[in-house]
């Protein structure tokens, strides 16, 4: 029993929290862009929360339940509906078998996070189920879902289980039922043009007082260069005080290039292990959920603070998720 | 040991290095601004104690050239407190001996299908292209680092007299294997990817393995060696080593 692809949507992946261990072999990390919005997604499923989920992109794919589970959709609102009926974000919902989950149009964030209790049976690729399509690693195949596919679930946690068998004896008639709780929403902290706090790059002295105060005192907007590989940035050019050169070394996550023409490149997941442009700043872990759920158009602004704030509000967003796990358990308990 | 604030130029005492953050979770340790061997030394000393020699809250490392970074999770360590520890590792790490490198061949079918800017790369250096296939595979080269692409070398050591711009527009798929030149670099692509090297070459042989562990045919510190194939040989390569 399984759930199958009808339709894929324009971009819909397997992703876990990524690929760590093997950067220093060029291997790209991957995962999910909104590692957040993913955690949640599980945690409300019963699961662990680094599982591997499907990442939906904008326009999402049609899904049939060709048996009953327990499924969770975070992230952004995608205008998911089973059977015709708006389906509830950040909760538990049951499903039941032969329901067909679609989404319409994007209404806010850009991509939504769906977990299923247990888990999507798929092979684990150097420590992890994340899609990398340009090397074909991870996820089915390596690829996004095409039309056809059928997912294998894992059986689910006895807890989920529990739950699973309470709500549907609550929805008999009902191609889904939904907790009347949800969580996680205020966590993410999601905004149209919000303020990312970063810390100074490698490179930032490198740069003209002018271009150093035009980075946190103007706009940027995302432009349509824009994927999971990272963010092409539009606004004031960004210049050095001379022209220099960077040797090759690593960037990460959020890592704020800029390139010779001056324009900022944010990396996101599908980022190369290694860059050689210089960089000026680095994003904080905990805005690296609301940049994942901008899209082309969205305008951004920078704010400049420590590696120790970014490590204290690192620390406090991680005892929120974790107090949120205790929470979800119980209510699901 | 001192603590240089200084990045302008290659440092004069070759002990001297700095602690920088990349983000909050992940440290860099620098030794200067250049692609120099005895520099990156010290990067390899640090690398193969680290890999022994696990950090609380280490996740992972990434040599470069002149630098190795390693990933933590901010939960365990704070930026402060890993950068202290590793200030008391690396003073004694920088003498260590230099590591016995491992010497990897890599046998390439050059010119014709496999390496359609061979001519180029002769024409542009005013040399025929067997001189340009001759210098290529006479080199030792290093691999200073993996990145870019799974699998993807940083090679050191291609001699100037076959050194060639990149193609003006790039090619929007370059073929697994392919042996290319840019500038006074050569590399080898280990996945199919758009790129804009003048490719001269073909090697059979998978430089990225994600069943193995680890999943690439080079680390950094190889040696490695170009060694010309026929198409023949190619063929047969390529059919046994899949």
């Amino acid at each position: 029993m399984s759930i199958r692809v009808i339709r894929p949507g324009l971009l819909t992946t397997i992703q876990d929290l990524g690929r760590y261990g093997f950067q220093q072999f060029g291997v790209i990390v991957s995962g999910a862009m909104d590692p957040l919005a993913l955690r949640i997604s599980n945690l409300l499923v019963g699961n662990e929360h680094h599982e591997a989920v499907l990442e939906i992109t904008l326009s999402g794919p049609s899904l049939l339940f060709e048996q009953e589970t327990l499924i969770a959709i975070t992230g952004a609102d995608l205008s998911a509906v089973i059977d015709g009926q708006a389906v509830p974000l950040w909760r538990p919902i049951w499903v039941r078998q032969g329901s067909l989950l679609e989404f319409g149009s994007p209404l806010c964030g850009c991509r939504a996070y769906l977990s299923v209790a247990g888990g999507f049976d798929v092979p684990i690729v150097m420590h992890s189920c994340s899609t990398y399509l340009r090397a074909g690693l991870g996820g089915i195949d390596g690829r996004a879902l095409q039309s056809g596919d059928v997912l294998n679930l894992r059986g689910a946690s006895p807890c989920a289980s529990q739950q699973m068998k309470r709500m549907s004896e609550r929805g008999s008639e009902h191609p889904f039922v939904a907790t009347d709780w949800f969580a996680g929403l205020d966590l993410a902290d999601y905004a149209d043009d919000p303020t990312i706090r970063v810390m100074s790059g490698g490179q930032y002295d490198w740069f003209n007082d002018e271009s150093r105060e035009s980075f946190v005192s103007q706009s940027f907007s995302i432009t349509r260069q824009s994927d999971r590989m990272g963010y092409r940035l539009a606004g004031p050019t960004l210049r050095f005080i001379r022209p220099r050169e960077l040797i090759s070394e690593a960037v990460t996550m959020g890592t704020i290039q800029i390139p010779p023409e001056g324009q900022p490149i944010i990396l996101m997941a599908d980022r190369p292990t290694t860059g050689g442009y210089a960089k000026i700043a680095q994003v904080a872990t905990v805005d690296i959920p609301v940049l994942a759920q901008l899209k082309p158009g969205a305008k951004i602004r920078f704010l400049m603070i420590s590696v120790e704030e970014a490590q204290g509000l690192y620390r406090s967003r991680e005892a929120m998720v974790r107090r949120l796990g205790c929470g979800i358990s119980q209510m699901n308990l | 040991m001192a603590y240089s604030a200084k990045e302008e130029k290659p440092l004069p005492d070759p002990a001297s290095y700095q602690i920088l953050p990349l983000g909050d979770a992940a440290i860099v340790v620098k030794f200067g601004d250049t692609i120099d061997r005895n520099l990156h030394r010290k990067i390899q000393a640090m690398e193969t104690y680290f890999a022994d020699h696990f950090l609380k809250g280490m996740i992972e490392q990434v040599p470069a050239y002149a630098t190795l970074t390693i990933y933590y999770d901010p939960l365990q360590r704070s930026f402060r407190d890993l950068a202290e520890e590793l200030r008391g590792i690396i003073t004694e790490l920088v003498d260590a001996p230099e590591p016995n490198p491992r010497i990897v061949e890599i046998p390439v079918s050059y010119g014709g299908e496999f390496g359609p800017d061979l001519d180029f790369v002769a024409r542009h250096n005013s040399l025929k292209t067997d001189d340009v296939i001759q210098i290529h595979s006479a080199s030792d080269y290093m691999v200073y680092m993996i990145g870019f692409a799974p699998g993807f070398p940083y090679l050191g050591g291609m001699s100037q007299q076959i050194a060639a711009p990149r193609r003006d527009s790039p090619r929007l798929q370059i073929p697994v294997g392919s042996v290319g030149i840019a500038g006074t670099q050569t590399g080898v692509y280990p996945i199919e990817t758009p790129g804009g090297w003048q490719l001269i070459g073909r090697t059979p042989i998978e430089l990225f393995r994600p069943q193995e562990n680890p999943p690439t045919l080079l680390r950094a510190g190889d040696i490695v060696r170009f060694r010309p194939i026929t198409t023949e040989e190619y063929t047969s390569l390529r059919a046994t080593s899949q």
